[in-house]
């Protein structure tokens, strides 16, 4: 699975490098900046859990 | 596919290695070629109408075009095959948009075609519809291009006249900016929204114009698809290089004798082109080749390359959409780089927080790099925030952008130490050399 940002919904609230900073962290002016890759199985929890705080459901999980 | 070359005398019938080809007989001038004068030209072109439709390539063209290698002119020279396939094969509810909005600034060659070559591009435009089977033919143009509506305008008026096309092709003037021809904008504003691009997927050829499979291609491809419909495959392969065959438009600016469009083969060295300009009017510094999203080349090892997609994609550039600008050393690449981006930070449709914010950021770090005074930390920064919206926005408005600078840093290093030692930019108080719209 792939952590992947609808950068147009995204407005930066920042939850996600909050809850996964694993694979999430914060360009300069705080939007997120994804690591590419698949998700590591063991990480999926935290990434369903950053998907599921998203507010604007900006962020998702693809195949 | 081989068709049968067109009567003797015609471009047709020379093999395909002559240049120039979509701009071979314009009268003087710079008038458009009216219809009759076309199809004298060219020979009528090819219809597929009334013999069978239906799903898939009945005429052969897809197939035709897929064989011809021929690759988008609008930027970024994806395979105009894929595209056709792919909107062929998504059912007969497709729609054609002729993408004739040409929103970069240093670029001509668009219009200058649609303005002098209407009926080549409307050709292209309704020889394409019957390929992937659609019903419906938008020809989008800039609205403040006048001139080119108004040609075109004309040469409807003539087809219609003499019931020329099996499908009618309609007009649209459409807003100007430089992201708003985007294939998803483009799309998005022909469905009543406004002209910014939107998340993908869906792309157009999945779901666009009225949520049919549309197939939006710049105009120059058209034109060139015009061709290897009526002279084919082999013929078109005659020009260009074996991965990237034909001959293309470019737009050829700054210090050159004959600042225009001209045509080339792909694989043409930036000597040979710059020499089909005229030749350059005074020592250069650099070249921009691409556009906007382009990227800068040191003149002196420059005039060798060749203009080809794969050979500007090895020094980390693009062909893009054909502009070569010749940089004279009395002008500063600081400075037009400055100016351009700010330009296009402001042309961001807003919507990405990366674009918005980071491109605003590389403006002021590069405007600051264009002044007076040492500036180590803004350089450093620059290099980060390129580095930072790269691949973070819906289009690639961000990603065009730190290209551009990203050469720009790399090509004017001894640029940006002048004006850290000397306090001042030289060409301060010249006329800029790159266009940028107010």
């Amino acid at each position: 699975m792939y952590l992947k940002v609808n950068p147009i919904a995204c407005d930066g609230s920042a939850l996600c490098a909050e809850l996964f900073p694993e694979r999430v962290r914060l360009d300069d002016w705080g939007y997120p900046i994804i690591e590419p890759g698949p998700v590591p199985a063991g990480l999926l929890p935290h990434a369903r859990r950053a998907v599921a705080a998203c507010p604007t459901l900006a962020l998702r999980l693809e195949a | 596919m081989s068709r049968s070359p067109a009567s003797a005398g015609t471009p047709g019938a020379q093999g395909g290695a002559q240049l120039p080809r979509l701009l071979s007989g314009l009268p003087a001038g710079g008038a458009a070629v009216g219809l009759d004068d076309h199809l004298r030209h060219w020979g009528p072109p090819p219809w597929w109408a009334g013999r069978h439709r239906g799903r898939g390539d009945p005429s052969g063209l897809v197939a035709a075009v897929e064989r011809s290698g021929l690759q988008g002119r609008g930027g970024a020279r994806f395979p105009t095959g894929r595209k056709l396939r792919a909107v062929a094969d998504a059912g007969p509810r497709s729609v054609v948009v002729a993408n004739g909005t040409e929103g970069e600034p240093a670029s001509a060659k668009d219009r200058f075609l649609m303005a002098v070559c209407p009926h080549l591009v409307l050709d292209g435009a309704v020889l394409a519809a019957e390929a992937v089977g659609a019903r419906e033919v938008v020809v989008c143009v800039d609205v403040r291009s006048r001139a080119v509506l108004a040609s075109l305008e004309v040469a409807l008026a003539e087809r219609a006249s003499t019931g020329l096309d099996p499908l009618v092709a309609s007009l649209a003037a459409a807003p100007s900016g430089y992201v708003a021809g985007e294939e998803s904008a483009l799309v998005h504003w022909l469905n009543r929204g406004p002209a910014i691009p939107t998340a993908v997927p869906p792309r157009p050829f999945q779901r666009g114009v009225h949520g049919c499979p549309t197939l939006v291609q710049n105009v120059e491809t058209l034109a060139h698809l015009a061709l290897v419909a009526r002279f084919g495959d082999r013929w078109f392969r005659a020009l260009g290089t074996a991965e990237e065959p034909g001959s293309t438009l470019l737009t050829v600016s700054g210090a050159v004798r004959w600042p225009g469009v001209v045509e080339v083969a792909i694989g043409t060295s930036i000597e040979d082109a710059v020499a089909a300009a005229g030749g350059p009017t005074a020592e250069l510094a650099a070249f921009l080749v691409g556009g906007y999203f382009g990227t800068w080349l040191p003149a002196g090892p420059a005039w060798d390359i060749a203009l080809s997609q794969a050979s500007l994609a090895r020094l980390g550039g693009l062909l893009g959409s054909g502009v070569l600008v010749a940089l004279p050393t009395g002008a500063c690449g600081l400075a037009e780089t400055a100016r351009v981006v700010r330009y296009l930070a402001g042309q961001s449709a807003g919507q990405c927080g990366p674009c918005v914010h980071g491109l605003a950021a590389i403006a002021g770090g590069v405007a600051e790099l264009a002044g007076p005074g040492p500036h180590r930390q803004a350089e450093a920064a620059v290099r980060r925030w390129t580095g930072q919206v790269r691949g973070r926005g819906a289009c690639h408005h961000p990603d065009g952008v730190a290209n551009l600078v990203d050469s720009a840093l790399s090509v004017f290093a001894s640029e940006i130490e002048r004006h850290a030692r000397a306090g001042r930019c030289r060409a301060a108080g010249r006329p800029p050399v790159l266009p940028v719209p107010l």
